[in-house]
């Protein structure tokens, strides 16, 4: 999927501060079985994240094919190669294209749904049905049927809606190299949408009625009190909103493998597809881990932006 | 946080201004725009096979027919699929949900040695997406023998320490006052964890369930990485795998891409709010 792990990449909450400690019998408790609750969730984390984490830099520095034939030390040769390998480029690109095109439209569009839902307050329920139930299919399903009835070219959905509007342009939607990433942005924002929409809408609701009420009382319009009401007060949310979605869209992979297979020309190919085929179908998951960890400096450079602008924010907001 | 997504305030409703109309008027445009897609393939997955590639736009074909829906069953996989889905979905949401929370109390609630740099550790653990780990894990699960089985889809998907984070935050703001209570009456930890902290922290655990069940069925990458036969497939992975052996029969994928996505449209249908709450919850806690 597209969507990040929820609650992502956020700074550990402020200790609390010190209370009077509790008479000895209960601290006695406190200090009782505390690695016993933690240790299940620690031996699965170290097992299945810490350890792979740690042998995958090891394998990033070794010939290692993916039959554990062989797993020879050679150095800095992978990062080398990668860094002038012209299809680790290409596909870096191809991430940074996408992440630029999708980001931008599924924040609006997410805030004008919500926007929408928000202020009519009826049909709750459709609202959800259509902008959000798409994001609760796997996204094989979105994508096998974008890639079989929506874009085959003439009579396809997408074809056939234009052609209502006496436009037939035959269009090949996921093949031709001018609409091949377009076409994947447009049913990544169908697809997904829906949670910047959810997230917005619980957001506006949580907006105090009172400055409403206020705002009104001074006469200010429904424009005004868009402009200097409900917009600041969606400000942090939308921080939020665009960090998760960026790490979100930098991870793109089933869409363009579903429905493109990275092509026509390579021209949609993430660098995760990049990393799969390096390192499952070429065999060399050596040089895949290599990949790999360029890949994990990009999305570690964008968590400590946003983690930069989080302190920030809570400073600002402290004062 | 739980009541983040409120019924609409008060109840109170606009009257129907000009604006408002047009708003109304846009929105059901935008629905419509959302949900004819999966109208279509609805509409297609009743068409008889030799009808499926017409133009015209037409959604009812010369007669309707389960043909399409009768072929994917009798195909026999999709429920394999469909059953392995919901088997590692629900062993995947248990133990999550337990492992973490058991984390999270230990770690906002109990004082060991190491506690902070171990929850430091776990933390940090946030900022690693899974996708940067499928190489070293793969060659893992080749060692281990793991590959083709549940476990091997499962276990990478139970480390998930965004979720023990969103507990220990919920867990500090659980009043102390009682437990203490409950351990000046002899009761021992195990049994406060039972019987007071995890009832009070429903909604929380409802919502990690929640997203992480959604998650899990949803899943495609590392299922489809892990798993070659296709008796171990998850519905996503299945599905698109066979998608060259329907070769071009557009009614039997729109059948099997109904067929894959109603389990949770219907799940959602029953449980609108719990699931809107919960996927709002675990999101926005970042914040």
């Amino acid at each position: 999927m597209t969507t990040t792990t929820p609650g992502e990449l956020t700074a550990p909450a402020e200790p609390a501060p010190p209370k009077a400690p509790p008479p000895a019998t209960v601290r006695r408790h406190w200090s009782e079985h505390g690695l016993v609750f933690t240790l299940p969730f620690l031996v699965v984390y170290g097992l299945f994240l810490v350890w792979p984490l740690l042998s995958g830099i090891r394998m990033s520095l070794t010939n290692a094919d993916i039959a554990g034939t062989r797993s020879d030390y050679i150095g800095f040769d992978n990062y080398a190669e990668a860094l002038t390998d012209p299809d680790v480029w290409s596909s870096l690109w191809n991430t940074l294209w996408f992440t630029l095109l999708s980001t931008v439209p599924l924040v609006v569009v997410g805030l004008v749904l919500a926007l929408l839902a928000h202020h009519l307050r009826v049909v709750a329920w459709l609202w959800r049905l259509s902008w959000f139930a798409p994001f609760l299919l796997p996204s094989g399903v979105v994508c096998l049927l974008w890639l079989w009835v929506i874009y085959p070219s003439d009579f396809g959905f997408a074809d056939q809606l234009l052609a209502e509007f006496g436009l037939h342009p035959g269009i090949g939607w996921l093949t031709d190299t001018r609409y091949a990433m377009l076409s994947v942005v447009l049913t990544t924002i169908w697809w997904t949408v829906g949670f910047n929409f959810l997230l917005y809408l619980a957001a506006l609701q949580s907006i105090p009625q009172h400055l409403y009420e206020a705002a009104e009382l001074d006469g200010a319009g429904a424009w005004h009190r868009l402009r200097h009401i409900t917009l600041p007060q969606l400000r942090s949310t939308t921080g939020v909103v665009l960090v998760l979605q960026l790490l979100a869209s930098l991870k793109i992979f089933d869409q363009v493998y579903i429905m493109t297979g990275g092509g026509p020309d390579e021209s949609t190919r993430p660098i995760l597809q990049y990393v799969y085929q390096s390192g499952f179908t070429g065999y060399r998951i050596g040089y895949a881990s290599a990949i790999s960890y360029i890949f994990f400096a990009l999305i570690v450079i964008v968590s400590l932006i946003q983690l930069r602008i989080t302190r920030r924010r809570r400073e600002e907001n402290a004062l | 946080m739980s009541t983040v997504v409120q019924e609409t305030a008060a109840g109170r409703r606009p009257r129907w201004t000009r604006g408002r109309l047009v708003m109304l008027g846009g929105a059901l445009l935008l629905a419509l725009l959302w949900l004819l897609p999966l109208a279509w393939a609805l509409a297609t997955s009743f068409k008889p096979e030799s009808e499926t590639t017409e133009t015209g736009f037409q959604w009812i074909g010369s007669y309707l027919t389960l043909d399409a829906y009768r072929a994917v069953w009798e195909s026999g996989n999709i429920t394999r699929w469909m059953f392995n889905t919901a088997y590692i979905a629900t062993v995947t949401t248990v133990l999550t949900v337990a492992l973490t929370a058991m984390a999270a109390y230990g770690f906002s609630r109990t004082e060991f040695r190491g506690r902070r740099t171990l929850y430091g550790l776990v933390l940090a653990g946030i900022m690693v997406p899974p996708q940067v780990l499928i190489a070293p894990l793969f060659a893992e699960m080749v060692s281990l023998g793991l590959v083709d089985t549940y476990w091997g889809v499962i276990l990478p998907q139970v480390a998930v320490p965004a979720m023990v984070f969103i507990l220990v935050k919920f867990f500090e703001g659980v009043p102390r006052e009682l437990e203490e209570a409950a351990y000046v009456d002899g009761a021992g930890r195990w049994r406060v964890f039972w019987q007071i902290v995890l009832p009070l922290s429903r909604p929380v655990l409802a919502a990690v369930a929640i997203f992480t069940f959604i998650q899990t069925w949803n899943n495609f990458l590392w299922p489809f990485l892990v798993t070659t036969d296709p008796n171990a497939m998850t519905l996503p992975v299945g599905l698109v795998n066979v998608q060259s052996t329907y070769g071009v029969r557009y009614a039997q994928v729109m059948a099997s891409v109904i067929i894959g996505g109603l389990p949770l449209l219907v799940v959602f249908a029953f449980f609108q709010r719990q699931i809107v709450r919960g996927v709002a919850h675990t999101g926005l806690a970042g914040q």
